[in-house]
């Protein structure tokens, strides 16, 4: 079995007071569950005894960087030609001035209730990410559940598009 | 994927490079003096103060700039400070791993900020807040996104044209309190744009910015900083054979012109 | 029920067929559905249905001819890389029989050399053997790289494609079935070859390629484009 490997890393000047360079407690977390993100969609039983390295650099933050991550790197993985079972897309929605939300900025989510993680394999609809940080009503959970998947289909196709408009249209 | 920090070039690609080189040509079709493509854009990062992207033909680097205050250097009370750091991204090339700086990272970080400094980019002791207190440091990260050669002259000239990009806060002195402005921002006071040419010796020849298969089969490499006025302001003599002076003459000539090339980028 | 077309680009995911059809290469099977696993175009065969992938690694099979470059030497084995996420090896019993000698004075590190894959095992141990016609050490000449699924296109039908590059520019070409090619020639006929095969790769996915590796290799030659070459299609369909 291939094994995936996964590192988040934040550019210092991404962010509004300067990161110091080098992985913290949030990367290294954030690198785990993008790796376990992207893990079930891939045929890993394809590459036996080797390696596939997933680095993901965020240039500039505001709000929603685990998500962009996992969704283009998913788009990278095809790109390379790895066999996979669908594309993993992400999004986050969450609670922020009582309202359920889509896809908090970083305002949003610095006042904001509840933020709400998600990654689907956009097929089946099966959950390969979610985290949750606040405070939800388990109806609250549901719609923002809801929100998140709908918000992850339509990122799918952009997915799609970027990796069509790669190879032009004349064959889509 | 096979891990090897140094790659091992073909022995068939290796002479081949050096016989065309030896003609006068490169594989890639340009002449010996001739830089590849170079795409320079500024202010993308809204998140800095300043930043720019620059590609010279593949290699590809992405420079953001942030300034925070703090204290000076005790032998420079009234003088700021400018710190240049790189990370050479495992993304960028199988050789680059992650984890601390290496040798190359810091090389390259060095070498830039050398070559920034000495050329007296920005009027640092304009960035002194309370002498012997308070000054504007201002951080310069250096994001290796994509590497085939000549990293070097692409950290200086997309580091220049970062510096030229930045605007920091404005900061006063009231009642021995520094008060930020964050509604009114000033540019950098810049003195100079001095610029980087880097040589690759192969076959005896010395070929300006080195594409990474001629870096990998090079037998030295020299870079040179030069001002605006043609002095040269930083040196750096890499790889593992001598030069003759003669062929450092010939490169510090070579820098004279080509330095004047590269500044229409910044224009 | 079948929800594309012939030749139509999908990516990993996409629901290709139903049960009605089987699973060709770069797809799977779900439920009823048959599902590609590639980004990649599609190729309906009869009743079976694949993704032809326009990115791969090579994945080593018994019976390639690739091209590998020795990266390091051990006590009774050269080890390769072949292009690939595997490297190979080749035992030194393949070129010294019983014999025991200095491995490095037969081939060293940085050699590039054309081989055959003998066996690969299950944990994907590549081992690889020189026994056969042309296979060897390359001397001279330049290496490209290009994606292993191209490497068909690059050939073309009998070896039209390639024996065109090598008739029109003079070249010895040879390629590996792990995207690996080998050209020797005059210098400024490699950099032709090299642009063109560059060109092949680039645009593997689309159609009446030939014609434009043509008219470039002829451009690229100062060569005359003959005007029989651009007939106008017929406007009645001759029956």
């Amino acid at each position: 079995m291939a094994v995936i490997r996964c590192r988040y890393n934040m550019a210092p000047f991404s962010v509004g007071e300067r990161k110091r360079p080098g992985p913290d407690r949030r990367s290294v977390e954030i690198s785990k569950i993008t790796a376990d993100a992207l893990r079930p969609a891939v045929f890993l039983e394809k590459f036996p005894r080797s390696t596939i390295d997933v680095f993901i650099e965020i240039l500039e933050a505001e709000g929603g960087t685990r998500c962009a991550g996992i969704t283009a790197a998913s788009v990278a993985l095809a790109d390379a030609g790895i066999p996979m079972r669908d594309l993993v897309v992400s999004c986050a929605a969450g609670k922020a001035g009582g309202n359920v939300i889509l896809d908090l900025s970083e305002d949003e989510d610095k006042d904001g209730e509840a933020d709400l993680p998600v990654a689907i394999m956009p097929r089946t609809s099966e959950i390969t990410l979610l985290q949750m940080d606040g405070h939800l009503t388990p109806d609250e959970f549901d719609r923002a559940l809801d929100l998140a998947v709908e918000g992850c289909k339509k990122i799918n196709e952009t997915q799609k598009e970027a990796i069509r408009n790669r190879y032009g249209d004349d064959n889509g | 994927m096979v891990m090897t920090m140094v790659s091992i070039v073909p022995e068939i690609t290796r002479r081949s490079i050096t016989e065309l080189i030896r003609k006068g040509e490169r594989a890639d079709g340009r002449s010996p003096d001739d830089y590849r493509d170079i795409e320079l854009e500024v202010g993308i990062i809204e998140k800095a103060e300043g930043s720019a992207r620059v590609k010279m033909g593949n290699t590809q680097i992405m420079i953001g700039i942030k300034p925070q205050i703090g204290e000076p250097f005790a032998d420079t009370p009234n003088v700021g400070v400018l710190m240049t750091n790189s990370e050479l991204l495992p993304m960028a090339s199988p050789t680059f791993e992650p984890g601390p700086p290496d040798e190359r990272s810091v090389e390259l970080a060095r070498v830039t900020d050398r070559c920034l400094r000495e050329g007296k980019v920005i009027d640092l002791e304009k960035l002194c807040i309370i002498e012997g207190e308070k000054v504007w440091m201002i951080f310069l990260d250096l994001h290796v996104l994509d590497y085939d050669g000549n990293l070097m002259d692409a950290a200086v000239l997309g580091s220049v044209a970062a510096i030229l990009n930045t605007k920091i806060p404005t900061a006063k002195v009231e009642n021995d309190k520094i008060v930020i402005d964050e509604e009114n921002f000033m540019e950098l006071p810049i003195k100079e744009t001095p610029l980087m040419c880097t040589f690759a010796k192969i076959g005896g020849e010395l070929v300006i910015d080195p594409s990474l298969d001629e870096e990998n089969i090079m037998d030295a490499r020299i870079s040179i900083g030069m001002r605006e006025d043609g002095s040269i302001c930083a040196m750096q003599k890499g790889g593992e054979m001598p030069f003759t002076n003669e062929e450092i003459i010939k490169a510090i000539g070579i820098t004279s012109q080509k330095t004047g090339e590269l500044r229409k980028h910044l224009k | 029920m079948i929800f594309v077309e012939d030749k139509n680009l999908v990516v990993p995911g996409d629901v290709l067929a139903d049960d009605e059809y089987h699973t060709g290469r770069g797809t799977f099977k779900e439920g009823n559905k048959i599902c590609s696993s590639l980004v990649g175009l599609v190729a309906v065969r009869d009743k079976k249905i694949s993704v032809i992938p326009l990115q791969s690694k090579y994945i080593p099979k018994r019976g390639d001819v690739v091209i590998g470059e020795i990266t390091d030497i051990r006590f009774s084995m050269w080890n390769l890389d072949i292009n690939s996420p595997y490297s190979g090896f080749l035992p030194a019993s393949d070129v010294f029989g019983k014999e025991k000698r200095d491995l490095s004075k037969a081939f060293d590190v940085g050699d590039v050399l054309f081989l055959r894959v003998v066996d690969v095992d299950e944990v994907k141990k590549v081992k690889l053997g020189l026994k056969g016609r042309g296979l060897g050490k390359f001397r001279g000449g330049i290496l490209i790289y290009i994606t292993p699924t191209k490497v068909p296109r690059l050939i073309g039908k009998k070896g039209s494609m390639i024996n065109m590059i090598k008739d029109e520019t003079k070249c010895d070409i040879i390629v590996g079935q792990n995207g690996v090619v080998w050209v020797k020639g005059k210098p400024e006929m490699e950099r032709i070859a090299e642009r063109v095969i560059n060109m092949i790769e680039d645009q593997a996915h689309t159609s009446g390629l030939t014609d434009r590796v043509r008219n470039m290799l002829y451009e690229l030659l100062g060569k005359e484009i003959e005007d029989e070459e651009e007939v106008p299609e017929p406007d009645i369909e001759e029956g």
